[in-house]
């Protein structure tokens, strides 16, 4: 087995190699703006270190985030296409879980929550490292307060609102290593993981317009 | 004669608007235009709106690759480069045909071409005229865009003569019929309703074609307000609006305006061809009024077929392979999308470095 994984859904661009058993190469650099630009020559450098080229992959693991979209969509496509070029099949994993699994707690409950811009929060609670307990959400810290109170957090929304999330602590963005690492083993476990498809969790912002404006001065 | 299988058989995607497109050429021939559009999604918004473009994008892409192979009945690792639309255009949408260009190019072992939106457009008559008369004179029209472009050499040398300097002209096709309650997008109703109008109905202005105005630049913002002023008048009074001359009138106003100022800057560069692209171009009577004008001018026009003119994959194929066929270096792994890349870069070659790491992959494709 050997996994491909990557990750844009926070501002980490990570990319990593797994050949079953241990994370084989490794890549992440945190420029939220250019995930476009950072990510094929990621995957380049982690393959040049591992010695491999890409046709040796069978199989490529993609964070779906929720993350903010113009940057998660860079890793989504990338996989997709990767998939299709390949032959190969291409598995998503939730990104709240891959910082979850990164996080390694044993005894929880705790909470990840990353950075959804506009004073929100993309966020779920966990048992542990390996089990979520809630489906990903988006919200103000301040609402959500009550779910999270008292509890250890992880991530850059939780580090960004220390008034809700007090606990919080690193890491503070995915990483593919972890996200490759929870894949593999899901896999060996005979699991299905997620249809490589976003988690946008907010519809698009359009508004149908009412009229159009008169030009006629009044 | 060279044998065409010589010919770069490239493929090329764009997402710089609404339309996904995937289209594959071999030199100057049209093998597949694979397009999916997410033209209806928009239609109650009265306009594109970016976000839901962007998630079109992603969700076609994959399927539209497959059916433009499909189509073209060429294998993946027979193909000589992969071209994309680098700019201009809508960022996030850019950005999702970008990625997807460079995991394909990268898997496949492949030279990546980024090129622009505009020179494409261009480049697309090739596939329906032949290789493109040195210099041609391009004007350019669509939602997004309304350009006089004269260029010697679509992969390197494409010189801006005028631009609007307000509204795109299909910009204002959108809005008059938005006023006149026809529905996004304006351009085909319009032009529909205008077929059974009469264009002399209502003189409605010229922008900028007065003595002292810009020669080459146009505004469609005037006659957009005047158009509307009088169709709020005439629903002032009570009186019905007569949508087929309302319809006729404007059309005529855009599209005297765009002719002439076209074959002016002909005239004036000498130059005795006029090649017309863009959503716009597939306007019935722009085509016939260009066709008058040029032939009484003694200029060879022309415009590719509707389904050329409009945002596709194919005119980014035919650049593509264009670039191949005259040895233009290759983009680099780290291309990004520009949004606002400027006309006067039909393509953005990569730094030396990476250049030679394209050849360097390109000799070691995965599946020879
Ligand atoms: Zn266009």
């Amino acid at each position: 087995m050997l996994l491909l994984a990557l990750d844009t859904a926070t501002p980490a661009v990570t990319v990593a190699l797994h050949d079953g058993t241990d994370v084989i190469a490794s890549s992440s650099q945190v420029d939220a703006r250019r995930h476009g630009e950072l990510l094929l020559p990621a995957v380049d450098r982690v393959l040049a270190e591992a010695g491999l080229k890409l046709d040796a992959v069978t199989g490529v693991v993609v964070g779906i985030g929720p993350g903010p979209y113009t940057g998660l969509r860079v890793g989504l496509m990338t996989a997709d296409t990767f998939g299709l070029a390949l032959g190969v099949p291409v598995h998503g994993v939730c990104t709240l879980d891959g910082l979850a699994y990164a996080a390694d707690i044993e005894a929880g409950p705790f909470v990840v929550a990353t950075d959804a811009r506009r004073k929100e929060v993309y966020w779920a609670r966990y048992a542990d490292s390996r089990t979520r307990l809630t489906d990903p959400a988006v919200d103000r810290p301040a609402d959500i307060a009550d779910q999270v109170a008292g509890l250890p957090a992880v991530g850059a929304g939780a580090l960004l609102y220390p008034d809700t999330f007090p606990g919080a602590h690193q890491p503070e963005h995915v990483s593919a290593a972890a996200l490759a690492a929870l894949a593999a083993e899901k896999l060996a476990a005979g699991e299905e993981l997620p249809a490589p498809r976003p988690l946008y969790l907010r519809r698009p912002d359009a508004q149908v317009p009412k009229n159009y404006k008169v030009v006629t001065p009044k | 004669m060279t044998d065409v299988r010589d010919e770069p058989l490239v493929l090329g995607i764009e997402t710089s608007c609404d339309e996904t497109g995937v289209g594959i050429v071999r030199g100057t021939t049209l093998l597949a235009d694979a397009v999916a559009s997410s033209v209806d999604e928009h239609a109650r918004f009265g306009g594109v709106v970016p976000e839901v473009a962007s998630r079109a994008h992603l969700e076609a892409m994959v399927p539209t690759i497959d059916r433009a192979l499909k189509e073209a009945g060429v294998s993946a690792r027979d193909l000589d480069g992969i071209a994309v639309t680098a700019g201009p255009g809508l960022a996030g949408a850019l950005l999702v045909g970008v990625s997807a260009a460079k995991a394909y190019a990268y898997a496949l072992g492949k030279p990546l071409y980024g090129v622009n939106h505009l020179a494409s457009h261009i480049c697309v008559d090739q596939l329906e005229h032949g290789a493109l008369p040195e210099p041609t004179m391009a004007l350019l029209v669509s939602g997004g865009h309304s350009s006089l472009l004269l260029s010697t050499d679509i992969t390197s040398d494409v010189r801006p003569l005028g631009a609007t300097i307000d509204d795109a002209a299909g910009e204002a096709f959108d809005k008059i019929a938005r006023v006149l309650n026809l529905g996004f997008p304006g351009g085909p109703v319009i032009d529909r309703y205008a077929r059974e109008g009469d264009p002399e109905a209502i003189a409605f202005p010229r922008g900028l074609t007065g003595p002292r105005d810009p020669a080459y630049d146009f505004s469609f913002s005037g006659l957009k307000t005047s158009v509307a002023r009088w169709i709020e008048a005439k629903r002032a009074a009570g009186e019905e609006v007569p949508v087929r001359d309302v319809s006729a009138s404007f059309q005529e106003a855009v599209v005297d305006v765009l002719t002439r100022k076209a074959v002016r800057a002909c005239k004036d560069e000498g130059v005795d061809h006029l090649m017309i692209g863009g959503g716009v171009a597939a306007n019935s009577r722009l085509r016939a009024l260009a066709q008058e004008r040029c032939e009484t001018a003694g200029i060879r026009l022309r415009v590719p077929r509707p389904k050329l003119c409009t945002d596709n994959g194919a005119m980014v194929a035919a650049l593509g392979a264009e670039m191949v066929a005259r040895g233009r270096p290759a983009s680099s792994w780290d291309l990004s999308a520009d949004s606002s890349l400027p006309v006067t870069d039909p393509h953005v070659p990569g730094t030396e470095h990476s250049h030679d790491h394209v050849h360097e992959v390109s000799k070691e494709n995965l599946y020879s």
